[in-house]
């Protein structure tokens, strides 16, 4: 009887064992053959195009105080741009705030340039002021390519932004009582031929947070992290919490501290 | 006035590969806006190479090509120094040329 029982139970672990490999090999070639197409795209990644928009603007003299940004703090000090994207969101102390990198480029703008937030705020994506925020995005995060995600948590304001983040990631409502971690909480899922990003954890170089912004092939636009999170939100049925509001920081925060150590490969491309 | 193109020459043997990033919308003219109107055409509709100033290649495109275009190629001949300019012109008339040293 015992010997039986274990037969058969050996028999199952080996179909088991047989059902995950081939299951394991189909799935390494849809990812296989998306990695290949990417390959193949990556040569011509029009995010460049933005990148040189971004840095010209960054040196352009603009707004009512007719000013550039090269005297913004990113939190590497006054004008330093190389690796401070992947330090951000972080604590500062000017503004009493956590920031990620586009309501940070708000005050600099406001108080630089005198450009009125709500002027860039309230522009629709991809129209008016948020090209111009998108394509300093593109270039301020391309100074860090290559660099590990490092997000600082020393401040105590940082680690309660932190939570924030955890808990609007868990947080399920709306119509389809969706929550960031319907699709973003477990490893080797995927929509249609996407990878998701497990983002409780470190998702691996070159993955979700360390990724956007990025250049959508689809529809030929850069896309922001702000973006990326409205099109989250919108998929859930949720309304958005707003441009550079104090939910879409944390949520940076959440998944930017979760990435420490990820090589970011901003602004990359996706489909 | 359009943007700045990106381009990059590199030699390899006797040939260069060049590879440029347009930035153009490309409108196919089939689209329709939010108020359901037909956005006109817009697209890059003569593309030329020239290497020190000589033509080297001429191509005519259509509203299929993708917007932002990648374009590569190479050079028969091009040496490290030698100077890559790319134009295009598009349906409205719009020009625009960028020239790249082969590295």
């Amino acid at each position: 009887m015992r010997t039986r029982t274990r037969l058969i139970l050996t028999a199952v672990s080996a179909a088991a064992a047989a059902l995950a490999t081939a299951s394991a090999v189909a799935q390494k070639s849809a990812a296989d053959g998306i990695a290949e197409y990417r390959a193949m795209i990556a040569d011509g990644n029009p995010a460049e195009l933005f990148e040189a928009k971004g840095e010209d603007l960054w040196k352009k003299k603009r707004g009512p105080k007719n000013a550039t940004l090269e005297r913004c703090d990113l939190g590497l000090g006054p004008g330093v741009v190389k690796g401070a994207w992947v330090q951000m969101p972080r604590w500062f102390a000017d503004t009493q705030r956590v920031q990620d990198l586009e309501s940070r480029l708000l005050t600099c703008m406001d108080t630089l340039q005198g450009i009125n937030p709500a002027d860039v705020i309230k522009a629709p994506f991809g129209k008016g002021e948020q090209v111009v925020m998108e394509a300093l995005a593109a270039w301020i995060s391309g100074e860090s390519r290559g660099q590990r995600m490092a997000l600082p948590q020393s401040h105590p304001e940082e680690k309660r932004m932190y939570q924030m983040g955890q808990r609007a990631f868990f947080f399920r409502g709306g119509p389809m009582d969706f929550a960031c971690s319907t699709c973003h909480g477990e490893a080797g899922k995927r929509i249609r031929l996407q990878d998701l990003p497990d983002l409780r954890s470190n998702p691996g170089d070159g993955i979700g947070f360390a990724a956007w912004p990025a250049y959508r092939v689809s529809n030929g636009e850069l896309w922001s992290m702000q973006r990326r999170l409205n099109d989250c939100f919108r998929q859930q049925r949720f309304p958005y919490p707003g441009y550079a509001s104090e939910a879409t920081i944390a949520l940076g925060v959440y998944m930017g501290v979760n990435a420490k150590g990820a090589e970011a490969i901003a602004p990359a491309l996706k489909r | 006035m359009a943007d700045p193109m990106r381009i990059r020459a590199q030699s390899a043997g006797d040939k260069a590969t060049v590879r440029v990033l347009m930035s153009h919308e490309m409108e196919t003219g089939l689209r329709k806006d939010a108020a359901g109107k037909t956005i006109p055409a817009w697209f890059i509709q003569e593309v030329s190479a020239a290497l020190n100033g000589k033509t080297v290649m001429t191509a005519q495109w259509g509203p299929s090509v993708s917007k932002n275009p990648f374009l590569q190629f190479s050079i028969k001949g091009a040496k490290a120094g030698d100077k890559v300019a790319v134009t295009w012109t598009d349906n409205k008339g719009d020009k625009r040329t960028d020239e790249a040293a082969v590295s």
